[in-house]
């Protein structure tokens, strides 16, 4: 291979597309009759609906049909459970999924009631003022610990509790760990809600054909196959009767797949009721409710050390909030429970939680997907048992940092994927050493910060490490295809919200097949164009559709040589694939283009021989054994003002670790787009419901989201442990910038206010919090 | 998030645009920037039967010195007086502010007569029109009147105009002699509402005594607050570290009465209050002492 793209950082095919306009998103397909759709939703988080009077909208002009849950008949059916309950020896679990459109009862603000059809949307919502529901209030469940009391409204009627799960897990005994220690210390931790507020809100456009009896749904999911199969069975139709598109996304980020969402199954069935082609784009209001949250736990978390420093072991109980329904199972609190171990060896763990039903959004994973959690809790028990001990405090992670030697490193409890949490590698001291060296540790803790607090400014540094599980199962496919025009068309069932994934993968195949990468067509998300897979998430995509890639890609490379070495009459071994030709190895004239090779693969006279298929091309599926651990360290050092509490990030550090990497450029990308929303997540976004469950700040106005002057250039490095668990030694990247945010805010402020003894237990944070926090802490050293 | 229907007109005059307010007996909305009018029609909290759309009245957008001082036209962009040396020159106190309106973006169409006429207790106009003892003339069809800025803001979100008036002109006095001023306001983030803000102004004799102060708050009350207490407790004294830090304490312990929202509880207002009044008081004196020892 004369140029390698594999490794490279190369520009990404897309951008001149999506920076033009000229990129499909789902809001740009327009068709001709289209309708749109508009939907009545609760104002009420709890409330049983005693009557619907629809006042006469259906007569109203330019509305086409109006649906309440009754009108849907059969086809009202509570939403399948996408995650089963983990085999988990402990557990219990009740399944409550969401349903359609809300009947006899609204379980959280924003639930959908009625669905309106109209000429526009803004006739749709003109409609909407002229239905009233006549609601019954009821009291809302909105904190955890109180949703357990023994006199709790309840979300679900017929079950005891607001239970929606608990689970237990455990390895060696916490017990005697605690009777063996030298410290233990006990905090309680709180990590509260917020949103993933992706640029382009959700969309759907649903289309019957009824001369083709085609039903084609453009849908901003990120798993458009698992999507096609459920409405395929959910409506009667062959699976070859749906297409779902997931075009050009702005940004999935978890909660775009959730199957299924209620707007997901009705437009598909009212565009066959109306024989019209439907739109509804959800808009940013209705995206605070309707669209799926992430984040409120509650810990009770213990760490039991030696003296030295040694863990011997953590015990943790925490409540989950699922929100109104839980879809997903236990993905989220599963993740927290198992990103808590970290990268340290921690001989006795055990830990318990609750997932608890509120009258709240429902919550699905967003990057991170608990993990945020996970790493916030054991930072944190470090961090404080680390002062209290009078410890140095990155002495004691790596005292207790798992060796490189020590992998495959089995951690004896269930991942989220179902098997047992294993960490295939990693390489965790030269990463921590990396990152202390880049944020010049040394330096300003012993000369800088000293005279900086002295001329009264208030500077923290804080590090922290984290492990981020990804690229779990179960399989996804690639198609490669070498084309007669010389261009390579690749398909794979993923759906790509913004990760790169046409360039990604298209270097990974122009490798192969020796092709420019401008000349490598990648098609995602269509499920017409490839049939199987499961979707994009989990730090997924790289490492499993990515390996699928490769697969089919080594494949179709088998199949060129052998072409091309009958045609120029030369031994395989004496071939080289360069710049979309097959030559031979020092005679470059004797070449031919792998257009030419393609349309001779498939001939319009003479025979293909038996047991040759026609074509260069190649399809392959690829299943990792379990997830690749990927790791990383987070440093800052961030300024706070003493008199507004308002924080300025000085510097910003990332050395990560996913195995190899395939494209250094857009993994920076995700990291810093990562970061971006872990500092939202640690200072700025906080989803603030009041006591009726409704929220109080649904708009981008009183949510406030980072912008470009609050996220600082992040300085970056990689170091590189492969995973032993794919062929290309990828590991997946898509969460790790976001997931040790908070634990590295808190670390930073303490340290900045290590004088007063502030210890920070709670994200997200605000100058609010902040002053509040201090202020108590300065009371607290007063007494 | 699409606004209910409602008529457009779209006038050439002011008595054209008054006209059309009389006609539809206060259900009409004039349309300035739109900034602030839009969203909250996109939210249906306002449902105008109809926009009086104003961008199309030349007459309406002028900054120009004349009698009293600066003189803004209603529909004068926020964006022309921060870009105007015109206003840094006859009132460097609203010219210094205008950056912290919200981004350029929005400060390329949000208009100075709008802001004033909504009225947001926690917007900056409304704080510096009263700092500055500003004067509004409003119109109706049948009539026009002066209201000063103190007697102007009524209310969260009220002014003392009926729904069939329309701002025209705002004018804002020149400094007296011997006056610094200053302008500064804590929010979280760039270009958004503050979560306090101030304004100050001091006036200083011959004798580096302060013969006027003035302290007007925003986004700690239902309008712009005015701290007299504060002001009256300079008056006469040494604008020193101490009697500033005297000052901004009562201002903030006495004046006001700040309630909590999801950005900010009452405490942390109060203590914000007490926080920028001292930075506005220090760097309105010290400015008002360079301008008497020329
Ligand atoms: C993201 C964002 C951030 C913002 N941040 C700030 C900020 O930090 N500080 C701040 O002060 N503002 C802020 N604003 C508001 C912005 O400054 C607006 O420009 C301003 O509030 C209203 O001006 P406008 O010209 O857009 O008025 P419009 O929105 O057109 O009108 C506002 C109201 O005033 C009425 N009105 C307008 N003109 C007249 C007139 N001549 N006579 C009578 N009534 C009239 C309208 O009918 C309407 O009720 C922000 C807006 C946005 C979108």
């Amino acid at each position: 291979m004369s140029t390698r793209h594999f490794g490279q950082p190369i520009k990404r095919n897309e951008d001149p597309r999506l920076l033009t306009g000229r990129a499909l998103f789902t809001d740009d397909v327009q068709m001709a009759g289209m309708l749109h759709v508009a939907f009545l939703r609760s104002d009420l988080a709890h409330a049983r609906i005693r009557e619907i009077d629809l006042g006469g909208v259906q007569e109203r002009p330019g509305v086409a049909a109006v649906y309440t849950a009754d009108d849907l008949g059969d086809f009202w059916q509570p939403g399948p459970l996408l995650v089963p309950p983990p085999p988990v020896e402990q557990i219990e679990f009740h399944q409550r999924t969401q349903v359609p459109l809300a009947k006899e009862k609204v379980r959280h603000a924003g639930e959908a009631i009625v669905m309106v059809v109209a000429e526009s949307r803004y006739i749709a919502e003109d409609a909407l003022d002229d239905i009233y529901v006549d609601y019954e209030p009821l009291d809302a469940v909105v904190d955890l610990e109180a949703a357990l009391a023994d006199d709790a409204p309840l979300v679900h009627d017929d079950l005891e509790r607001n239970v929606s799960a608990s689970v237990v897990q455990s390895k060696g005994n916490w017990a005697q760990a605690e009777a063996e220690a030298d410290t233990v210390i006990r905090r309680r931790l709180l990590y509260d809600r917020g949103t993933a507020a992706a640029m382009e809100n959700r969309g759907i456009v649903a289309s019957w054909d009824e001369k083709s009896q085609q039903l084609t749904i453009w849908d901003t999911t990120q798993a458009p196959i698992a999507i096609r199969n459920g409405l395929a069975a959910m409506l009667g139709l062959s699976e070859h009767q749906v297409r779902v598109i997931a075009p050009f996304i702005g940004g999935g980020f978890g909660p775009k797949i959730m199957m299924f969402y209620p707007e997901e199954v009705l437009l598909a069935w009212a565009a066959l009721q109306l024989g019209r082609p439907l739109k509804w784009i959800e808009d940013r209001e209705e995206n605070f409710y309707a669209t799926t949250q992430e984040r409120g736990q509650v810990h009770d978390a213990a760490i039991a050390l030696k003296r030295d420093g040694t863990v011997l072991g953590v015990k943790d109980a925490f409540l989950h909030d699922a929100g109104a329904y839980a879809p997903y199972g236990l993905t989220v609190p599963i993740s927290s429970q198992c990103t808590i171990l970290g990268p340290y060896v921690i001989p006795n763990y055990h830990s318990e939680f609750v997932s608890v039903f509120t009258n709240k959004p429902i919550v699905t994973p967003y990057r991170g997907a608990g993990r945020q959690h996970g790493v916030f809790v054991i930072e944190r028990l470090l961090d404080i048992a680390a002062r209290e001990m009078s410890l140095d405090t990155m002495e004691v992670r790596r005292r207790n940092f798992i060796r490189p030697d020590q992998f495959p490193y089995a951690n004896e409890i269930i991942f989220q994927d179902f098997t047992s949490l294993v960490y295939d590698s990693g390489n965790y001291e030269p990463a921590l050493d990396r990152a202390l060296e880049l944020i010049g540790y040394e330096a300003f803790t012993r000369e800088e910060q000293p005279r900086r607090e002295a001329a009264g400014e208030r500077v923290g540094i804080a590090v922290v490490n984290y492990v981020e599980g990804t690229g779990i199962g179960p399989y996804e496919g690639a198609r490669v295809n070498v084309t007669a025009s010389g261009k390579v068309s690749v398909a794979t069932g993923v759906g790509t919200q913004g990760q790169g994934h046409f360039t990604s993968f298209a270097q990974i195949v122009a490798d192969q097949v020796g092709a420019a990468i401008e000349d490598v067509h990648v098609v995602t998300g269509d499920t017409d164009l490839f049939y199987w897979g499961a979707g994009t998430f989990a730090s997924r995509g790289a490492v499993v559709a990515g390996n699928a890639m490769h697969a089919a890609a080594a494949k179709v490379r088998a199949k060129i040589l052998k072409l091309a070495g009958d045609r120029l009459e030369a031994a395989e071994e004496d071939l080289e694939l360069v710049d979309g030709q097959v030559r031979v190895k020092g005679v470059p004239e004797t070449s031919i283009s792998l257009g030419e090779l393609a349309l001779e693969a498939n001939p319009m006279r003479g025979g293909v021989k038996p047991g040759t298929e026609p074509g260069l091309e190649a399809t392959e599926y690829f299943g990792p054994e379990r997830g690749a651990t990927a790791s990383g360290v987070h440093a800052i050092i961030l300024k706070v003002d003493p008199e507004t509490f308002l924080l300025e990030i000085e510097k910003y550090v990332v050395v990560h670790d996913c195995g190899t990497v395939i494209n250094p450029l857009i993994l920076d990308g995700q990291i810093q787009g990562g970061v971006a929303q872990g500092i939202g997540n640690a200072f700025y976004e906080q989803l603030h419901f009041d006591e009726n469950g409704a929220l109080r700040n649904a708009s981008l106005m009183d949510y406030l989201l980072p912008t470009a002057t609050d996220v600082p250039n992040i300085v970056s490095d990689h170091v590189v442990t492969p995973s032993p668990l794919n062929p290309l030694g990828v590991k997946g990247a898509g969460e790790a910038g976001a997931i040790p945010v908070g634990a590295l805010f808190a670390q930073a402020l303490d340290n900045a206010f290590r004088d007063i003894g502030l210890e920070v237990r709670e994200i997200p944070l605000s100058p609010n919090r902040l002053f509040e926090l201090v202020s108590e802490a300065v009371a607290e050293g007063a007494r | 998030m699409k606004p209910a229907v409602f008529d457009y007109h779209a006038p050439r005059t002011v008595d054209e645009a008054l006209g059309l307010l009389a006609q539809y007996g206060g259900d009409a909305k004039p349309l300035a920037g739109g900034q602030s009018l839009v969203p909250t029609m996109n939210f249906r909290l306002a449902q105008p039967a109809a926009l009086v759309d104003l961008n199309g009245i030349d007459e309406l957008f002028y900054l120009r010195q004349g009698e009293g001082g600066l003189r803004c036209g209603a529909m004068t962009r926020q964006r022309s007086v921060e870009n105007s040396t015109l206003a840094q020159r006859l009132s460097p106190l609203l010219h210094e502010a205008m950056p912290h309106i919200a981004h350029t973006q929005i400060r390329n169409r949000g208009t100075i007569g709008g802001s004033l006429a909504h009225a947001d207790p926690a917007a900056e106009l409304p704080a510096l029109a009263l700092a500055l003892d500003a004067r509004f003339y409003v119109r109706s069809l049948t009539d026009g009147r002066w209201i000063a800025a103190r007697d102007y803001y009524t209310g969260l979100f009220t002014t003392a105009m009926q729904p069939e008036e329309m701002l025209v002109e705002a004018v804002f006095p020149a400094l007296p002699a011997g006056s610094g001023w200053a302008f500064d306001e804590v929010a979280r983030q760039h270009g958004n509402y503050a979560l306090c803000g101030a304004a100050a102004i001091i006036t200083q004799g011959e004798d580096g005594l302060v013969k006027n102060a003035k302290l007007v708050f925003l986004s700690v009350g239902e309008g712009p607050v005015e701290a007299f207490q504060a002001a009256n407790m300079l008056v006469g004294e040494r604008p020193t570290p101490e009697a500033v830090r005297a000052a901004a304490d009562t201002a903030a312990t006495q004046e006001i009465d700040p309630v909590g929202d999801i950005h900010a509880g009452p405490a942390f207002r109060r203590h914000l209050a007490r926080v920028v009044a001292q930075r506005v008081l220090t760097r309105a004196a010290a400015r008002a002492s360079a301008e008497v020892s020329v």
